[in-house]
């Protein structure tokens, strides 16, 4: 089957099996290798994009579930680094091996949308993503630190 | 021609002219390197390559597996060549012999274990930077016709008091044909500028927009994708496969049989992966000493009773220890005896075990997320009965290794996979089989006995471990660890137990039970402070003693680990009764260098649903070299050792492993992670490790907390399985 996908505002057309999850989609076809592949089962949210805004996880979709839909991955969370909350993940020092990041990152983009100063209980119920490395608190913190609002998590 | 440097000068300092300019600083301390480590201690050696352009550059043969080692290797250099820290650029050196680590008569290693990096870069590394420092200023002095002490060197320039300029670029080819001093110090720790204070590390900008390039992400011409189904059983085989109807669906290439797994190969993950599910394997399992957890606990708690190894501190006579301990055992008046257990663990980092391998009749070449460079280039070349010369090994950015990246099976299948097909080969394990195929951190029984005087002080100590041995499984037994060597991994902390106990005994039963196991992060530390932070605090509690007021009194003699107990507990107001509700729990780890101590502060339901509310962490690591990366680390330590203390354990049944995935293998979430407090003690103590150091004392601060908060003393881990469960903290 051929999809047309639109992935970070460009359209991209790709040849593949109807059910075929939107990530290996984004990663072997299209190249977009920054969405990670964690679990395949929708556990651990490293392969996290948004579609139509929303947080998913995108080893449990497929493609033929988001043909008509405005997909973003962390390429096109910003072309330079530039979002407050990458800004923010540096001046944190968040990641450690990284792996987990790029979902976090969309996790939590996805939050400040709905949520531009969110609370701490928004932060947690929000991120479920898994970090092994253990980021959370510099997450936590660098999520504060993107939305503006002064002073640490409790 | 640049990596061709003869070993010959074991010991020295070394320079040379390399092709195009560049000029090469070396050194080789092997001779010394063995001397000061431990036989699993593996030390990183360098070169310093000054451009012409004036850029400068560092070989690394430490992986970047997140703990911030290539941006500490970065400032060390940086420091002593007075350079800005960012101008300079690290590179995984090659993968061959002129760059490894050498021992008289065993391998050469390019590996990356036991919290050694930044120890050792700081051993090795400062001196060759400030000796290339020494020999710029020579040079310039010599073409000035001045004194070395009139020069000064700062960011990449040589400057005369007179005022004359010369480039580090313009005076290194100079340089290398100096004669090299032996005897150049670094720079005295009063005059850094750079190492010692937070540095933004250098790998995390890749890391926040997806750029970074991590095994799973290698893209090569004409690549095909391959995944993986091992035999389930430990020790069982392939017996046979019908790869007929598989390799006729789309996207499918081939269906490759090995000894004990069956592997696809097609043009991406997803066709492999769901070719593999419709393959159905028939497995047949081998002989094996017990087929689930409870047959294999009942075999550790036997062994455990009569352990086989005795270990003797250095000097000690085994009949004047026996006849010490047996002596305070009969003179106490009271007398403990308790078991403890930990569960097989899954390292589960986040990437799964992946390598590529792109095999021609001329070579190999891999590009692998490895901690074990070396080694994945000799096996390699020996299955493909190539020159090692001919295998080029790759290191991509890892995405967490913990040790289990240590381990190659995955790049052997790789390579063995790839061999039978043209083009380069992705092979990524999916998650159920990187966590259920181990290799495990080892099961373990432990049984600890203590003898108390009227007064609840220790006359006589014993502790036994029972585990199998990693040394029985870990790919690194090739490197000449003979059968009859004892795994003392199995013992760790309990060999050299700061606390002042008269009357030890300490005793190892290596148990094999046929299940695959290997280093993980802190190792045996992991277990055996579980038991000995406990079992100190049921002896604290038979003398109706506060538990850190027991510690201090046995750490006595121990300045260094009590400063550290006594700014843990000012910092948790441990002396002051704890908030309404809260109750807390000490634990200790004294290991490579390094001391850490926690305590936790938590809050249990009448439910049983426990609140981790706060860790305070207060750690030695001797000279912080970059202090924030020692913050991150004791932060991540902590919840990797939350993670195995309250949910992790892998569990056999039928010989297969039971848990596949995160749902069955829960990581600790960022809702339940209790905020973390990281105190660095000043220290003028040389380097230590921080990578592992924080995940030990996790476990018994958590456990003697419940202890506190419901009079139950849990000795086994996962705690959270025996009627507690973990709640969010907000």
């Amino acid at each position: 089957m051929t999809y047309s996908l639109t992935i970070n505002g460009q359209k991209r057309t790709v040849s593949v099996d109807a059910d075929t999850p939107l990530l290996w989609v984004l990663r072997d076809n299209l190249g977009l290798t920054g969405t990670k592949f964690g679990c395949g089962a929708g556990l651990c949210g490293a392969c996290t994009v948004h579609i139509d805004g929303q947080p998913v996880r995108s080893c449990s979709v497929t493609v033929s579930a988001v043909a008509h839909a405005s997909i973003t991955t962390i390429e096109g969370l910003s072309v330079d680094r530039s979002h407050a909350l990458q800004r923010a993940w540096i001046a944190e020092q968040v990641p450690q091996c990284g792996y987990c990041q790029s979902g976090m990152l969309m996790a939590a983009a996805a939050l400040l949308r709905d949520k531009p100063q969110p609370t701490e209980a928004d932060i947690n119920s929000a991120m479920t993503n898994l970090c092994r490395c253990g980021t959370y608190p510099r997450i936590k913190r660098a999520i504060f630190r993107a939305s503006g609002q002064t002073g640490n998590p409790r | 021609m640049r990596t061709v440097l003869a070993l010959s000068r074991r010991g020295f300092i070394g320079t040379m002219l390399a092709a195009g300019g560049s000029v090469l600083f070396y050194m080789n301390v092997a001779s010394q390197a063995v001397a000061a480590s431990s036989p699993a201690a593996i030390l990183l050696n360098g070169w310093i390559r000054i451009a012409p352009n004036g850029s400068v550059s560092v070989f690394s043969r430490t992986t970047e597996l997140g703990q911030g080692a290539l941006t500490s290797l970065a400032l060390i250099v940086a420091e002593e060549l007075e350079l800005d820290p960012a101008s300079v650029t690290i590179e995984m050196a090659p993968v061959a012999e002129e760059f490894m680590d050498t021992t008289p008569d065993g391998p050469a290693y390019y590996v990356t274990w036991a919290s050694e990096s930044s120890r050792d870069m700081d051993r090795r590394m400062r001196k060759v930077a400030a000796t290339v420092r020494a020999l710029l200023l020579r040079a310039a002095a010599q073409t000035w016709g001045v004194t070395d002490t009139e020069c000064s060197a700062h960011n990449g320039i040589v400057r005369h008091t007179g005022g004359r300029t010369l480039s580090y670029a313009a005076l290194a080819p100079m340089a290398a044909t100096l004669p090299v001093p032996q005897d150049i110090e670094p720079k005295p720790r009063a005059n850094w500028r750079r190492l010692g204070h937070a540095t933004a590390r250098f790998d995390i900008p890749a890391k926040v927009d997806g750029s970074a390039v991590y095994g799973v992400d290698v893209k090569r011409l004409d690549l095909l994708v391959a995944t993986i189904a091992q035999c389930p059983i430990f020790g069982g085989r392939l017996k046979s496969v019908d790869a007929g109807a598989v390799e006729k669906m789309p996207g499918v290439k081939k269906v490759f049989a090995l000894e004990d797994a069956v592997a696809v190969i097609a043009t991406g993950y997803w066709p492999a992966k769901r070719g593999l599910d419709r393959l159905r394997p028939v497995w047949q399992a081998g002989e094996r000493k017990a087929a689930d957890t409870g047959a294999q606990y009942a075999l550790l708690r036997q062994a455990v009773q009569s352990p086989k190894h005795l270990f003797l501190p250095e000097g000690a006579q085994e009949a004047e220890l026996l006849t010490a301990h047996d002596a305070g055992m009969a003179a106490a008046t009271t007398h403990l005896d308790a078991f403890y257990d930990v569960p097989f663990l899954a390292h589960a980092p986040m990437e799964p075990m992946n390598a590529t391998a792109h095999v021609t009749p001329q070579g190999a070449e891999l590009w692998v997320p490895t901690q074990f460079q070396s080694l994945v280039r000799e096996v390699v070349a020996e299955i493909l009965g190539l020159p090692q010369e001919k295998v080029i090994v790759h290191t991509t950015v890892v995405g967490g290794g913990f040790g289990r990246r240590v381990e190659i099976d995955y790049a052997i299948q790789a390579a063995k996979i790839a061999r039978h097909v043209e083009q380069p080969v992705k092979l990524i394990w999916s998650r159920e089989e990187d966590m259920s195929r181990g290799y495990f951190r080892p099961m373990a029984v432990m049984q600890l006995k203590a003898g108390l005087d009227a007064q609840g002080q220790p006359t006589a100590f014993s502790f036994a471990a029972a585990c199998p041995s990693i040394m029985d499984y870990t790919s690194e037994r090739r490197h000449g660890v003979t059968e009859e060597e004892v795994d003392h991994y199995g013992l760790a902390n309990a060999r050299d137990w700061p606390y002042a106990v008269p009357g030890q005994k300490i005793a190892l039963a290596s148990t094999d039970l046929d299940v695959p196991v290997t280093w993980m992060r802190s190792v045996g530390s992991v277990a055996s402070v579980f038991g000995l932070e406990c079992f100190l605090d049921e002896m604290a509690a038979a003398a109706k003693a506060d538990p850190i007021a027991y510690r201090r009194h046995l750490l006595r003699h121990r300045p260094r680990e009590l400063a550290v107990v006594e700014k843990v507990a000012s910092v948790a107001d441990w002396d002051k009764p704890a908030a309404m509700g809260r109750h807390r729990g000490f634990g200790m780890n004294v290991c490579n260098g390094s001391v850490v101590a926690q305590i936790v502060e938590i809050e249990v339901s009448p439910q049983r649903a426990v609140v981790l509310h706060t860790i305070y962490c207060v750690v030695d690591c001797g000279i912080a070299l970059n202090p924030d990366t020692v913050v991150a680390q004791m932060e991540g330590g902590i919840i990797f050792g939350l993670s195995g203390a309250l949910f992790g354990e892998i569990s056999l049944k039928d010989g297969a492993a039971v848990q596949k995935n995160f749902d069955s293998y829960p990581l600790l979430t960022l809702a339940q992670t209790p905020k973390i407090q990281v105190v660095i003690l000043p220290s003028d103590a040389p380097v230590g490790g921080v990578g592992e150091e924080a995940v030990p004392p996790v476990a018994p601060a958590v456990a003697n907390a419940l202890f506190a908060a419901t009079g139950q003393r849990l000795r086994s881990l996962p705690l959270m399985r025996q009627g507690l469960t973990l709640v969010d903290r907000i």
